[in-house]
């Protein structure tokens, strides 16, 4: 059946237009949009989701590379109200998983911080929660994919059927396949509010202390650091620790969907320059003026409290920014966290957010990220330190054992990323199975895994 | 409500069924490909909670042989339908039409003759049950010869004059026709197109169709901006129409 109105095949051109991650540092390049992701798939050499991250991972190789936008494609197609098992399209959001599902008693059993995330996007960076010291990330609880690999065909995996492929997926940045339905176990939740338990923490040692003592009573923690005060006081922040209300603990009434901001333009350069940031920092510090608060919170305001404001991306200027995720490993932690933020304070690297986490298990995915330690995202925006900064954080990360997070990554070098990633070279042989010119690709395998030129035409 | 929705698989008419899936109308899905119909039901009952109940009826504006029994098969469905809607339809660029004069014919016929016959035939049966409402997608494209939407303009300026004469004639009969006149919405009908400023998002224009199906709002432009563009646009003098892009 001839579906589309206008063929409009993609001129060998150049496109006028330009793409960028959430960053907002733009390629040369074009996206497609349309319900049928199934049939755009076929001549895709990439799809994108809701582009949340940062960096160039969802960004077109060369500007001419076909890149699908999911977010059309975003049907339900089935439901398990018994067991709780449900089926999407691959563009389907977080936002609305939350909007349909939590006032049906289920919730996703891991979500970022972000809800502008789609199904697709969270399979591909395998991302974690809060909750990741206690339910691992996403790709534990996917239950199945429908791939769409190189050579057309489509193909249905799970941890039982076609594994390599399921394995490789998750967390596999979209280079091993177009994910076109996913299959999600979701969590019942007892109630949909949250019960917060927050707590100032003095100093990073206390902070690392705290993070693993909580852990065990709290199925979700998580710290924001203040990286800008040095000192006997460095690394000090708050600790937030969650989970479900119970239901004789929860308001009656189902939490209102909050109002949302738009920016209405670029913010200029200076507005999130060194003295906001120190001014943020010690006001969200002190804001908190008892030492310990309990109480119940909004889902959204303790889930996503940045997406208040659409596109605070814009904050950062005209020249973006990156965000930096690394997991140092636990042997080491406490004090390589320490050193951590020493060399941040050192560098100049002040930062508007600054998250620690402490991280569980591994995850199945074969280049899932976290790993048992300590996780640190902290937003640096775009100057001319900038690349120096990453390169001494990543040597430094390097020394301690860990990794820096894909999906955030913007300016790592190959060689570097090489020394912090031995699964490379079985996640390139598994892609080459399936690929073997590694024709799916984006501006991050080519920048970052080396893929190597393709010939200029494709069929 | 009941409702039978021509064009619940994509864009506009999807963020309508929805909407009204959600507030736990019984919907007909009228289209061309009984696997996406399945696939938009599916996803609908979800949402409602299981609530919604779900028919599909296929009908295709390429094969006017469809249309007619179509409409009979919806209302033998669901016994009785309190709204029809109609979201399908083409759209292509001035320049891929006029490239194309097979493309603009097709085009002419799925956006005017075939949808006047499929309303033709709702407009009996709802007649027939004694009232009801017919609510199309039109465009503001239909409300100026304009230079980038000649062709596909002429095809929804033919249908704006159907709906009002429908409106004269039948609304004392209890036939409710509402001309839906969408600005520019995002959907995957004008992915390729650079957004102009007032662009629409398809839920906000689903919610004010809902709105004005309960209203009987016989005109509604949505966003409602293009209400405003409109009327300017519609009393530039020619000599500027000549010159502007638009
Ligand atoms: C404010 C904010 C908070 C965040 N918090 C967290 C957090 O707490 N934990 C965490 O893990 N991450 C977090 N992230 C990162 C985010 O969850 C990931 O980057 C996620 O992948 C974004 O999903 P997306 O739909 O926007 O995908 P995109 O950014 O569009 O794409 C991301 C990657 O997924 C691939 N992809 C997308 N769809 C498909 C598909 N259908 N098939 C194959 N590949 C596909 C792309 O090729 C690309 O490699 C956060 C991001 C933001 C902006
Ligand atoms: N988007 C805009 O900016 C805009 C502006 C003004 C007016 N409009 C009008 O508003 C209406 C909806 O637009 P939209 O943007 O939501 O369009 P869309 O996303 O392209 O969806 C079109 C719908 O029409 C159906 N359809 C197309 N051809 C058909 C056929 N031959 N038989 C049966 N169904 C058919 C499609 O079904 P399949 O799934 O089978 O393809 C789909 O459900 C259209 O009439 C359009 O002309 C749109």
């Amino acid at each position: 059946m001839n579906r589309t109105a206008a063929p409009a095949e993609p001129s060998k051109k150049a496109p006028e237009g330009t793409l960028s991650g959430w960053g907002r540092i733009p390629l040369p390049g074009s996206e497609r949009f349309g319900e049928d992701l199934e049939g755009l798939s076929a001549s895709a050499d990439l799809c994108r989701g809701l582009g949340r991250s940062y960096g160039d991972s969802s960004l077109p190789a060369r500007p001419t590379d076909r890149v699908v936008n999911t977010v059309l494609a975003d049907r339900l197609l089935s439901f398990d109200p018994a067991s709780g098992r449900v089926r999407a399209e691959a563009g389907f959001s977080v936002r609305e998983l939350y909007r349909v599902f939590l006032k049906q008693g289920w919730f996703t059993p891991v979500t970022p911080g972000t809800s502008f995330v789609t199904l697709g996007g969270m399979v591909a960076s395998d991302v974690h929660g809060k909750n990741h010291h206690s339910a691992g990330t996403i790709g534990r609880h996917i239950t199945a994919l429908r791939v769409r690999v190189a050579d057309g065909r489509v193909i249905d995996c799970s941890p039982q059927q076609e594994p390599e492929l399921f394995w490789g997926t998750i967390g596999g940045m979209g280079l091993t396949g177009h994910v076109l339905e996913v299959e999600l176990q979701l969590e019942a939740v007892p109630s949909p509010w949250i019960l917060q338990e927050s707590e100032r923490i003095p100093n990073i040692d206390t902070f690392l202390e705290r993070l693993e003592a909580t852990a065990h009573d709290w199925p979700m923690t998580v710290g924001w650091i203040d990286c800008v005060t040095q000192g006997p006081s460095l690394g000090r922040g708050l600790l937030m620790c969650g989970r479900w209300a119970r239901p004789e603990e929860a308001p009656k009434a189902f939490p209102r969907q909050l109002p949302r901001l738009k920016l209405p333009f670029v913010l200029p350069d200076f507005v999130l320059g060194p003295l906001s940031v120190r001014a943020f920092n010690t006001a969200f510090y002190w804001k908190h003026i008892p030492q310990k608060k309990r109480g119940i919170v909004h889902p959204e305001t303790y889930f996503y409290p940045l997406d208040a404001i659409l596109d605070w991306n814009k904050a950062y200027g005209k020249r973006g920014f990156t965000q930096y995720q690394a997991v140092l490993p636990k042997d080491n932690a406490r004090r390589s966290a320490r050193a951590f933020l020493e060399l941040l304070t050192r560098e100049g690297g002040a930062s508007f957010l600054c998250v620690i986490k402490d991280c569980g298990p591994e995850g199945s995915g074969l280049l899932s990220f976290p790993r048992p330690g300590v996780s640190v995202a902290l937003d640096i925006k775009m100057t001319d330190r900038t690349q120096h900064l990453i390169d001494a954080l990543n040597a430094f990360v390097i020394a301690e054992g860990g990794r820096i997070y894909l999906t955030k990554d913007q300016l790592t070098r190959p060689e570097d990323l090489r020394r912090m990633e031995p699964r490379l070279d079985r996640f390139t042989a598994l892609r080459r199975k399936w690929d073997p010119q590694l024709r799916i690709r984006s501006a991050q395998s080519v920048r970052l895994l080396g893929d190597p030129p393709l010939p200029e035409t494709t069929p | 409500m009941i409702l039978a929705i021509l064009g619940a698989t994509r864009g506009m008419g999807r963020a309508l069924a929805r909407q009204a899936a959600e507030r736990g109308d019984t919907l007909v899905l009228l289209g061309r490909d009984l696997d996406e119909l399945e696939r938009s039901a599916a996803d609908l009952r979800i949402r409602s909670g299981g609530r919604a109940e779900v028919r599909l009826v296929r009908a295709d504006l390429d094969d006017i042989g469809t249309l007619a029994p179509s409409v009979e098969a919806a209302f033998a469905a669901v016994g009785r339908i309190d709204a029809v809607v109609v979201t399908a339809g083409l759209f292509g660029t001035q320049d891929a039409l006029e490239a194309d004069p097979a493309f603009a014919a097709r085009l002419l016929t799925v956006n005017l003759s075939h949808t006047v016959v499929f309303c033709e035939a709702a407009r009996q049966r709802l007649l027939a049950q004694g009232g009801g409402t017919l609510c199309v997608f039109s465009s503001v494209a239909g409300d100026r010869g304009r230079k980038p939407v000649g062709i596909y303009g002429a095809s929804k300026a033919g249908l704006s004059h159907y709906l009002e004469s429908l409106d004269h004639k039948y609304r004392a009969a209890g036939l409710v026709t509402i001309c839906v006149k969408p600005g520019f919405v995002k959907t995957g009908m004008t992915a390729g197109l650079k957004p102009p400023p007032f662009a629409g998002e398809p839920d906000g224009v689903a919610k004010s169709v809902l709105r004005a199906i309960d209203r009987g709002q016989p005109v509604l432009y949505t966003p409602a901006m293009w209400a405003l563009v409109m009327a300017v646009i519609r009393r530039l003098p020619r000599f500027v129409m000549r010159k502007v892009g638009f």
